[in-house]
């Protein structure tokens, strides 16, 4: 069964039919072609089909398309202004934040989303005051960022390219 | 996947009309175990009714009969929740449970009582190929003798050795927060220790409530004792991982003594396990470890374990007074 959605995808509108099992992630890659966003395990367990949906860092594998009709998209991909990537983007460069690099478009929406949490105040697991401002430890990145996996195991240089990028 | 017509709901009445004259109807809310179960096979519904964009509320104070309560809208995200101010400052039980759950991303797009409704993570349940009494009954189970790693060892029956994975759900029932719903017959107040069920020979139920009943808040009581409290949780990896167990524990001293203790656990049974003989045995009297371990001894003494799971009652006796204890040294501090 087929459903009419409009999306807005790095600040492109798309109006598309849908099978209504379609996910969010399969009509950014099949339909749209938005190839950013990958799929990994397409099951919430890794991490690399993340995006910023409607501002907030999201997985697109366990989201159905037709239920994110009207909403806002922002891969990787739309994260760069013109020429000058986005500081986080810089970050995962400056510091080798990845290898193969599959992972990384998912790490890279992930931390700036992350990024945007803790400048709300939101706690994590290992945050010992729940009513403090946090910290942005290196235990506290990590956990944080526990949902993306990397399995060439880049994560010494996404732990520095973050901490680079929080103090940017 | 089964091809199923899609309905954004525009009213809660409409949305329980659609799936209780359904059997084949499902909600849809923030879509993270459903979506996952649509794909492996597990679900099958013709119809997914959305209520995720539904107006349930966010979070407020309001006064109940028996004082303040907290007010959580059912599709307030798990990410939300855990940043309220009252959550944090209030109810740091809940906090911790939400963010010891899932990952950043996943507490985004979770809500309240989808939360509350997620399904056991065995994984014979999520694997259509195995027998598995939860998601087909009378096929036979095969966690029993099978991979048993996460399997209860409380309250479990002879068709289903499966736990319930939600640690929201555990905090909930050490406050006592009462789940509203929505049904046919209109709006029910279900207190959380009835919510979830035991196995039984009905595996293949996971709560009290009807086809079509639907989650629409979740009240928590904003006593004194849960100001004083906090949630651990142990697991096989140290972050986005399901509990091996966990606890949920509030606590009130008057010196030495414990005024008031609230006890539940997770990873254990088919339900959150609200531990009241442990919570009897602890109040009135001096806590110490000794005091501790005889009160989890007393609650798992209906234990029933296996190679696989004997593990769980020292982690689990080890945990709670970790937890006791850390509280206390809170309090005295």
């Amino acid at each position: 069964m087929d459903a009419s959605i409009r999306l807005t995808v790095d600040g492109t509108e798309h109006v598309l039919d849908v099978d209504t099992r379609t996910t969010l992630l399969d009509a950014l890659r099949e339909r749209l072609g938005v190839t950013s966003a990958k799929k990994g395990c397409d099951h919430g367990q890794c991490g690399s089909c993340t995006v910023l949906l409607d501002g907030r860092r999201h997985l697109t594998c366990l989201a159905l398309a037709v239920a994110y009709d009207g909403s806002e998209v922002v891969t990787a991909s739309g994260l760069a202004d013109g020429e000058d990537l986005h500081p986080v983007q810089q970050a995962f460069l400056d510091h080798d934040g990845y290898q193969c690099g599959y992972c990384t478009p998912g790490q890279v929406c992930s931390v700036v989303g992350m990024l945007d949490e803790v400048k709300q105040g939101h706690a994590s697991h290992v945050t010992e005051d729940l009513e403090a401002e946090p910290d942005l430890t290196d235990d506290e990145i990590r956990e944080r960022l526990s949902g993306n996996l990397c399995r060439c195991g880049a994560y010494r240089g996404i732990l520095a390219a973050t901490r680079q990028a929080a103090t940017s | 996947m089964r091809a199923a017509e899609y309905v954004r709901a525009s009213s809660a009445e409409e949305a329980v009309g659609l799936v209780a004259g359904n059997p084949d109807a499902a909600f849809l809310g923030g879509g993270t175990n459903l979506v996952d179960h649509l794909k492996l096979g597990v679900a099958r519904p013709d119809l997914l009714v959305d209520v995720r964009r539904l107006p349930f509320g966010g979070v407020e104070q309001q006064d109940g009969p028996d004082g303040p309560v907290l007010r959580i809208g059912a599709g307030v995200p798990n990410s939300d929740l855990a940043a309220d101010p009252v959550v944090r400052g209030r109810l740091p039980v809940l906090a911790r449970a939400l963010l010891a759950g899932a990952s950043g991303q996943i507490r985004h797009q979770a809500t309240t009582g989808g939360n509350l409704l997620q399904r056991t993570r065995c994984v014979y349940f999520q694997d259509v190929t195995t027998p598995c009494n939860k998601r087909e009954p009378g096929s036979g189970c095969s966690a029993a003798g099978g991979y048993g790693r996460y399997n209860a060892i409380l309250g479990a029956s002879e068709t289903c050795v499966a736990t319930h994975p939600s640690d929201l759900a555990v905090a909930l029932a050490a406050l006592d927060a009462v789940v509203v719903t929505l049904g046919t017959d209109g709006e029910r107040r279900v207190p959380m220790a009835d919510l979830h069920r035991l196995p039984e020979d009905a595996p293949e139920r996971d709560t009290t409530l009807a086809h079509g009943e639907l989650v629409t808040a979740v009240e928590v009581p904003l006593t004194d004792v849960a100001r004083r409290s906090t949630y651990t949780k142990v697991r096989d990896r140290a972050s986005y991982a399901f509990a091996l167990v966990s606890v949920a524990a509030a606590l009130d001293l008057d010196g030495d003594t414990v005024r008031e203790v609230r006890l539940a656990w997770g990873g254990v049974a088919h339900k959150p396990w609200r531990a009241r003989r442990a919570e009897e045995a602890l109040t009135g009297a001096v806590l110490d470890e000794a005091g501790i371990e005889a009160a989890v001894a007393a609650e798992l003494s209906d234990a029933v374990t296996d190679d696989q799971t004997a593990y769980k009652v020292p982690m689990l006796t080890g945990a709670t007074v970790q937890t006791l204890l850390d509280l206390a040294a809170e309090e005295t501090a």
